[in-house]
């Protein structure tokens, strides 16, 4: 009988302070065992419980794609206990990883389809993992336009700066980079909410699918822009989260309704969400 | 199938006989109630009782329990990696365990023995149990099992049923691992006609009493969002004090936590579970402060939501109570799920 709650053993690779707050760290974490890498098949929008031994475990969404090889990725925010003592940990740590949880963005459903992304703060983790994958050669062309509204309070918040640039300057995926405000004079990108740029920029929901992924304020002046656009309900793809101890939809507490945001969800579209309690 | 007629005399000398094959759960008596407990030297078995107060779920689900340990002594080259609690786990035997704590079982399994994941503790735990019954002659007032897909002399959870005849315990099987069980006794004889008539009396006799009628035939049509949006929660979560006293002492109450635990010198720690409470605000609470059940009425709704609506449209089946009456008896405010149902079912 194989045990679910016994993690894959990982070392720290790398660790990269991501915002200027220093808040927010991407991990790069390397399987002790190399077998794991593949038990350990992912798809984007899968998350992952991070173990400490000592400390505990925390859901964390995967940041990395699965078509790069040799790691896993995590961007986590530093807030409690588990998140904290992790921040203070070093490359060349031993940990735990447990996983891969939950369901993934439905890639079945985009094929074919424009692909609308909009993703606020932190959360744009999964949405990161989901970008690197469709822009991988082999994948670019299931899918038709790629166009990307993301934005943080301000430029130093942003995350995967790097990237973010790179992307912006490629003429297969249309980014749309935001800042809530900021006083930078050489700031070349935009300002203003997510919600607000996402009106200004996404013009049809032609035969597109749109995955939102961000804090509840900007989920819930979101929808109606998308609603208005003419985006069906079951068209509009969000990623929640809910405190989760066993990942595996057991230990009862991160329940919507009759479901469990760690093994039926984290992914529901707003069809599905309209359907259950709003326990989230 | 084969049956066994115990006399009483004989019944404890039957019970330790048992221990030869298995590790025997009796119920004891402490204070003023009974718990089930392992049959050692110096333990008094004692079947003088109308329920248990603890559910027997311990039996596959401990209080609490450890899954792994670990050193954190960076010297040892495993420091950090969590190592399996590879424990063998003997046969055991709970004997006297009522009907509907056994049907109890059968519901959590769905939760902990699912298609894409087995929860090795509870799943091995649960294999390793052969169910010995006890009918109920005398069903609690606060019962109400033959409303809850159970019944006083229910056989669904159950390897063996137990009757009892006044002076004998009529033993009869019912799986595989019932008949081996009754296999391994010693005494006893080939029951006679007369008994099997008494049971059936009895049986009769204790339908006809009748546990309360609880209406719970509506629930699976009702619109999930509406019960939730029922105006009735405020006026049933308004007495609840949040002790938690339903959830622990409920055989289907199976919500747990999962902690670490460290000790130094030598620096080594355990990752535990632990029973969990969907009454506590602690529960839900988010990292970022964010709680989806901070308040007691949202508690105590997924409580009874999860019990009467959520559980019956998730596996489309019955509700996830088997009517012990356990909540209804120790509440220290009253609150009646019996009640929560009619709400619920007639809204």
């Amino acid at each position: 009988m194989e045990n679910p709650y016994l993690p894959y053993p990982v070392r720290i690779e790398s660790i990269v302070t991501e915002t200027e707050d220093r808040n927010l760290k991407t991990f790069k974490l390397v399987f002790l065992n190399p077998e794991d890498e593949a038990k350990f098949a992912y798809t984007p929008g899968q998350f992952a419980e991070l173990s400490i031994a000592g400390k505990g475990e925390i859901p964390i969404g995967i940041a990395s794609s699965p078509t790069e090889k040799g790691f896993v990725a995590f961007t986590v925010n530093k807030v409690g206990k588990v998140t904290t003592h992790l921040h203070n940990m070093r490359e060349g740590d031993v940990m735990g990883l447990r996983g891969p949880l939950g369901n993934w963005y439905p890639w079945e459903r985009m094929e074919g389809k424009n692909v609308v992304i909009v993703g606020g703060g932190f959360a744009f983790t999964t949405l990161r993992s989901s970008i690197i994958y469709m822009l991988e050669p082999e994948n670019r062309s299931r899918f038709e336009s790629i166009t990307v509204v993301y934005g943080a309070r301000s430029p130093g918040m942003l995350l995967y700066k790097d990237e973010l640039m790179a992307w912006e300057k490629r003429d297969d995926l249309d980014m749309h980079i935001t800042v809530d405000a900021t006083d930078d004079p050489d700031w070349k990108y935009n300002v203003g909410f997510v919600p607000a740029i996402t009106e200004e920029k996404v013009t049809s929901a032609e035969n597109a699918i749109a995955i939102v992924c961000g804090p509840p304020i900007m989920i819930r002046f979101t929808q109606p822009v998308l609603e208005k656009l003419g985006f069906p309900p079951e068209n509009i793809i969000l990623s929640l989260e809910n405190r989760m101890k066993c990942g595996i939809g057991m230990c009862g507490r991160c329940n919507i309704g009759k479901e469990f945001v760690c093994k039926d969800g984290p992914v529901f579209s707003l069809a599905e969400l309209r359907e259950l309690p709003p326990d989230y | 199938m084969s049956a066994k007629l115990f006399s009483k005399d004989e019944w404890v000398g039957v019970l330790e006989g048992l221990k030869d094959a298995y590790e025997v759960y009796v119920p004891v008596k402490e204070g003023d109630f009974h718990n089930f407990r392992p049959l050692k030297e110096g333990t008094r078995p004692s079947f003088d009782f109308q329920n248990s107060r603890m559910s027997p779920k311990f039996l596959t689900e401990p209080q609490s329990e450890r899954m792994f340990e670990y050193t954190l002594d960076e010297d040892q080259p495993d420091a950090h990696v969590l190592k399996e609690d590879k424990k063998e786990l003997p046969s055991r035997a709970v004997v006297g365990i009522r009907p509907c704590d056994a049907y109890a079982f059968q519901l959590v399994r769905r939760n902990f023995d699912t298609p894409e994941y087995v929860d090795p503790y509870w799943v091995k735990r649960y294999e390793a149990t052969t169910f010995v019954g006890l009918g109920c002659n005398d069903p609690c007032e606060t019962c109400f099992c033959a409303s809850a897909g159970s019944g006083p002399f229910d056989r669904k959870g159950l390897d063996v049923l137990l009757y009892d005849l006044g002076d004998a315990y009529l033993a009869q099987g019912l799986t595989d691992n019932g008949e081996a069980l009754l296999g391994k006794t010693k005494g006893g004889k080939e029951p006679d006609e007369d008994a099997w008539k008494q049971a059936r009396a009895l049986t009769r006799q204790v339908a006809g009493k009748g546990s309360r009628r609880v209406p719970t035939d509506k629930l699976r049509e009702k619109d999930v969002n509406a019960l939730y949006e029922a105006p009735f929660w405020e006026d049933v979560a308004f007495s609840c004090i949040n002790c938690g006293t339903c959830t622990f002492l409920c055989p289907t109450c199976w919500c747990f936590d999962i902690q670490d635990e460290v000790q130094t010198l030598p620096m080594v720690g355990d990752r535990m579970r632990n029973w969990d409470s969907c009454m506590f605000p602690l529960f839900t609470l988010h990292g970022s402060g964010h709680n989806p059940r901070s308040q007691k009425t949202e508690r105590v709704r997924q409580r009874f939501m999860h019990k009467l609506k959520y559980y019956v449209d998730k596996y489309d089946d019955g509700i996830q109570c088997v009517g012990c009456g356990r909540c209804v008896q120790f509440c220290p405010v009253n609150i009646d799920i019996r009640e929560v149902a009619e709400r619920m079912n007639a809204l």
